[in-house]
């Protein structure tokens, strides 16, 4: 089947089987490695990715349901080659380790601040509870997502101040 | 003048990670990013029973399925002499069934597909006779007189008995216990879990049919020893083979052994000349790959009348699945267990272990360990609050009277290891202070009275990492020493290689600023490349927190090599004497004259465009360190519980971990190993378990069933720290990779057990799920 999806907001079109996994879309047909895989049961979320805008595991969606859909993974969480805030707070805060499962808490974290710029501690660990890290406790992964908001909604502050003035 | 000096961020410096750069942008190189021209891709069919004749495997049908390049089967590998492989304990292991399989996953048979979708496919065409035999799952059954062979092809082996090792006294230990005034006894299964790194095991074999250059990436924790293995398993000349370890994700022992997938691709890369990919998927990471634990423990404690420990004794059954494939020290058997004794002054102990085969997956040493130590601090952790309990004692009253102190180190232990330095009451100390556990105890003594149940957990443990001196360590004959290699650039930047490989403990960061510290140079001009056997010096690999004991200290050594001639240089560039010339943050200066100075950045350069007559040109050496003891780092932990007596559930309300691994390289990094080893230390206690049913079926054979924490389960910790630098490492430091897995399970249980004990619960074996938990009150209600 021919397929088009947008992906990090460039249209991508590929010719796969129905029964292709959207992780496999993503990684094998258009190249974009960042998105992990875990498990093969929807559990661990490493393979978390964006469909029009709200996280989920791509390896339990076949990647012919995003025709005509939007997709964003890591690769498209940088803006105009800047770091997202969440990327800055995941390095500033140890918020990862061997960072396989980093790109899909980052995106749950990116989505999650879009809904809910200041959320609580447990707000954060309920978003993330689909997703599995191995190495760090989590402990570090609340406060980056918790930083990116604060540092996301200081610049929205600041951009409207400007504005304003 | 001089503008002041940056800051050199070495040791102490919560330096932000290097590789996190790639990791954020989702540009880690991970062993399925590796994609080669060619490539083909492999899968393996495993088998549905754990005890089986192997009559016959047929792939003709596989064969023939488009996209099917090859089957291979145990009769293929056999011609090659590869049906089976040595393991890292010296045993052999089966890389593809030629006569019997002997646990359920065990490898049948491999399709190479040009895609992976046709691999798994084809799967399902290959035709396989068995003929179930009956089946071992415990180390009980494996004893019984008539339990059935397993390892019937291994020539003298006529039961499942593996080995039996002792360690300590046993006369000067049945004589404490002849003359003790009370005896304390603990049995206690240490169930079988399973590391479960994020990413899975699998490689790129890649042989150049042209060359004969095999370049192997592989999800490896110790590049350089499996090049060797691998050179001795395939008879590949050794310089012909490169070990790649890309970024790893997550190890934590489990990408420590030679597994069959990486023999079979690379035997397939070679007959076919094509690369071969090899990915596991999660069912097969679980069910055939390095499992943990699976310790069935009797533990005995002597005591006086007044708490005074006087012997310890600890008999244990290991069950080591279908091959004793152990990644430990060639000369122990069940790694470092005997450091049993933990924190206390025991005159005298006695260890006893006997290793079986059974029909399940083998593996053993693995998931933050350090060679057994997690199973031996369990045992004495749980069998001194017992012992609190039994003799009318305040578990920290108990264990403070009968620490080893301060002024014994270095101390002997009863089975003769040698403890390099601690302070275990200044460690107990900050965490009963930080956890306010005299206020706790009045606490728990109210809710009593309104039924709630409060339990207070505690665990004081002793590590042992660093393995090891070359006298008594080593893998295959392979000496347990690592090296580093350090050049300095004319610029002043440099370039360090060492043998440790990262799984995520930040090893680019970390090494750099051992160098920083020694040399001067920032860490983020110091590059640091591991993981790739044809770039790196050897070493022994990463796992059992070995890493900053050994590679940490050949970087110290290494760079303190390079500072010497340094000097030299420096003396020719100020025209003084070398003794005149001291070396502090990277700034050489002149004795006597502060304002005379050159940098390390002046020398470098001078290395390479203006050194003296008779010196070499260049600024770059290495240095292999052996270590001459292992190190000892101890902390205590605090756990508080709330267990609901009605549905047998309980809530973590603190978790106080105060840790003492001497000198903190980069603090920010060592917190987050704490953070995480709490986390696994939390989900051994309470729901992560491999469990098999009396057929041999793996039940735990997916993330549904095999159960890790998330973010919503997982407590909050809060850390504290002590600092007993080690005496004998360059720099002090001691590894902190496992203490909180070896040191958290035990206090967690003790929590639970506190909460319960008033109630007649003397022991819940892991997990503590809550359904346990409720039978145990039930039970003992009772009874």
């Amino acid at each position: 089947m021919e397929i088009t999806v947008k992906v990090n907001g460039a249209d991508r079109t590929a010719d796969v089987e129905p029964r292709m996994l959207l992780a496999h879309l993503i990684r094998e047909e258009f190249a974009l490695t960042g998105t992990h895989i875990g498990c093969d049961t929807t559990s661990c979320g490493a393979c978390t990715v964006l469909l029009d805008g709200r996280p989920v595991k791509s390896c339990t969606v076949f990647g012919v349901q995003a025709d005509g859909r939007e997709v964003t993974t890591v690769e498209g969480l940088l803006q105009g080659g800047q770091l997202h805030p969440i990327q800055a707070a995941f390095k500033e805060e140890h918020g990862l380790q061997c960072g396989f499962c980093t790109p899909g808490m980052m995106l749950t974290g990116s989505a999650l601040l879009e809904e809910n710029p200041n959320p609580t501690d447990d707000e954060v660990r309920w978003a993330i509870s689909g997703q599995i890290c191995r190495c760090t406790g989590y402990m570090n992964i609340v406060k980056a997502i918790q930083a990116a908001g604060k540092a996301m909604s200081e610049t929205s502050e600041d951009a409207a101040a400007s504005v304003a003035s | 003048m001089a503008a002041e000096a940056e800051e050199i961020r070495g040791i102490g410096h919560s330096v932000r990670r290097k590789e996190d750069d790639r990791f954020i942008r989702g540009a880690g190189n991970y062993i399925d990013d590796i994609h080669l021209p060619g490539m083909l891709h492999m899968a393996i069919l495993r088998s549905p029973f754990a005890h089986a004749k192997l009559n016959s495997v047929d792939g003709s049908r596989a064969q023939a399925l488009e996209g099917v390049i090859a089957v291979v089967t145990g009769e293929l590998m056999a011609q090659h002499n590869l049906a089976w492989m040595p393991t890292l304990s010296g045993d052999t292991e089966a890389v593809l069934v030629t006569d019997k399989v002997r646990f359920q996953g065990q490898e049948v048979a491999a399709v190479i597909a040009t895609d992976p979708y046709i691999a798994k496919d084809a799967l399902e065409l290959i035709d396989v006779d068995y003929e179930p035999l009956g089946v071992v799952i415990s180390p009980q059954q494996a004893a019984a007189a008539d339990a059935p062979l397993i390892r019937d092809e291994k020539e003298g082996q006529t039961d499942n008995h593996i080995y039996h090792w002792e360690s300590g006294d046993k006369e000067a230990t049945d004589a404490a216990f002849a003359q003790a005034d009370k005896v304390v006894s603990l049995d206690t299964w240490y169930p079988r879990s399973h590391p479960a790194p994020l990413e899975t095991c699998g490689c790129v074999a890649d042989i150049n049919p042209a060359t004969g250059q095999a370049t192997i990436y592989m999800t490896s924790q110790a590049p350089q020893l499996i090049r060797t293995v691998f050179a001795l398993v395939a008879g590949l000349p050794e310089e012909k083979i490169r070990i790649v370890s890309p970024d790893i994700g997550g190890g934590f022992g489990n990408k420590v052994p030679v597994y069959p997938g990486y023999v079979i691709a690379t035997a397939a890369s070679l007959l076919l000349g094509h690369p071969v990919k090899w990915i596991e998927d999660r069912t097969e990471n679980l069910i055939s790959t390095g499992f943990a634990r699976d310790f069935w423990m009797h533990g005995e404690m002597a005591l006086k009348e007044d708490g005074t420990m006087t012997g310890l004794r600890v008999s244990l059954d290991a069950d080591e699945g279908a091959f004793h494939a152990d990644a430990q020290p060639s000369k122990l058997k069940v790694g470092l267990f005997h450091v049993v004794s933990g924190s206390y002054d025991l005159p005298a102990a006695h260890v006893t272990a006997d290793g079986y085969y059974t029909n399940k997956a083998p593996g053993g040493v693995a998931y933050r360990c350090s060679f057994r130590v997690t199973e031996a601090s369990f045992m004495i952790e749980r069998l001194v609050q017992n012992a609190a309990y039994e003799i009318g004692m305040d578990p920290a009253e108990f264990r403070k009277k009968n620490f080893i102190e301060k002024d014994q180190f270095p101390y002997t232990s009863a089975t003769g290891l040698t403890y390099d330095s601690g302070d275990y009451q200044a460690a107990m100390d900050l965490a009963l202070e930080k956890v306010g556990y005299a206020q706790l105890r009045k606490e728990q003594a109210e809710a009593r009275e309104q039924g709630r149940l409060i339990g207070i957990g505690l665990a004081s443990f002793t590590e042992i990492v660093g393995a090891g001196p070359h006298k008594d360590y080593d893998i295959l004959g392979i000496k347990m020493n690592d090296g580093a290699e350090l050049r300095v650039h004319p610029t002043g930047k440099a370039h360090l290689k060492i043998s440790s490989q990262t799984q995520g403990q930040g090893h680019e960061t970390t090494f750099a600023q051992i160098v920083a510290e020694e040399l001067g140079i920032q860490p983020e001009d110091i590059k640091v490349t591991h993981g790739d056997s044809d770039d790196t010096p050897y070493g022994l690999g990463t796992y059992a927190s070995r890493s900053t004991p050994t590679v940490g200290a050949a970087t110290a050594m290494v760079s303190r090599k390079l500072a010497d001639k340094a000097r030299k240089l420096a003396a020719h560039l100020l025209e003084v004497s070398e003794e005149d010339v001291e070396l502090a943050k990277g700034r050489f200066t002149v004795k006597g004259a502060p304002d005379k100075a050159v940098t390390i950045q002046d020398v470098a350069f001078a290395a390479y465009t203006n050194f003296p007559d008779g010196m070499e040109a260049g600024l770059e050496g290495v240095a292999y360190y052996d270590p001459p003891n292992l190190t000892y780092p101890f902390g205590t932990y605090a756990v508080v519980v709330e267990v609901d007596a009605d549905t047998g559930q309980w809530k973590v309300e603190r978790v106080v971990a105060v840790d003492d691994c001497g000198v903190r390289i980069n603090p920010m990094i060592v917190e987050g190993q704490i953070h995480g080893g709490l986390t696994e230390g939390f989900g051994i206690a309470a729901m992560e378990q491999i469990t098999f049913d009396e057929e041999g079926n793996c039940i735990g054979a997916n993330f549904l069933d095999y159960l890790l924490p998330t973010a919503w389960e997982t407590p909050k910790f809060e850390l504290g720290e002590t600092v007993t630098p080690s005496p004998h490492h360059p720099i002090g430091a001691k590894g902190v990779g496992e203490s909180a897995t070896v040191g958290s399970p035990a206090a967690f249980v003790n929590a639970v057990i506190d909460a319960l004990w008033p109630l007649g619960v003397r022991n819940i074996d892991m997990p503590l799920t809550s359904g346990k938990v409720w039978e145990a009150i039930q039970n003992a209600q009772a009874g």
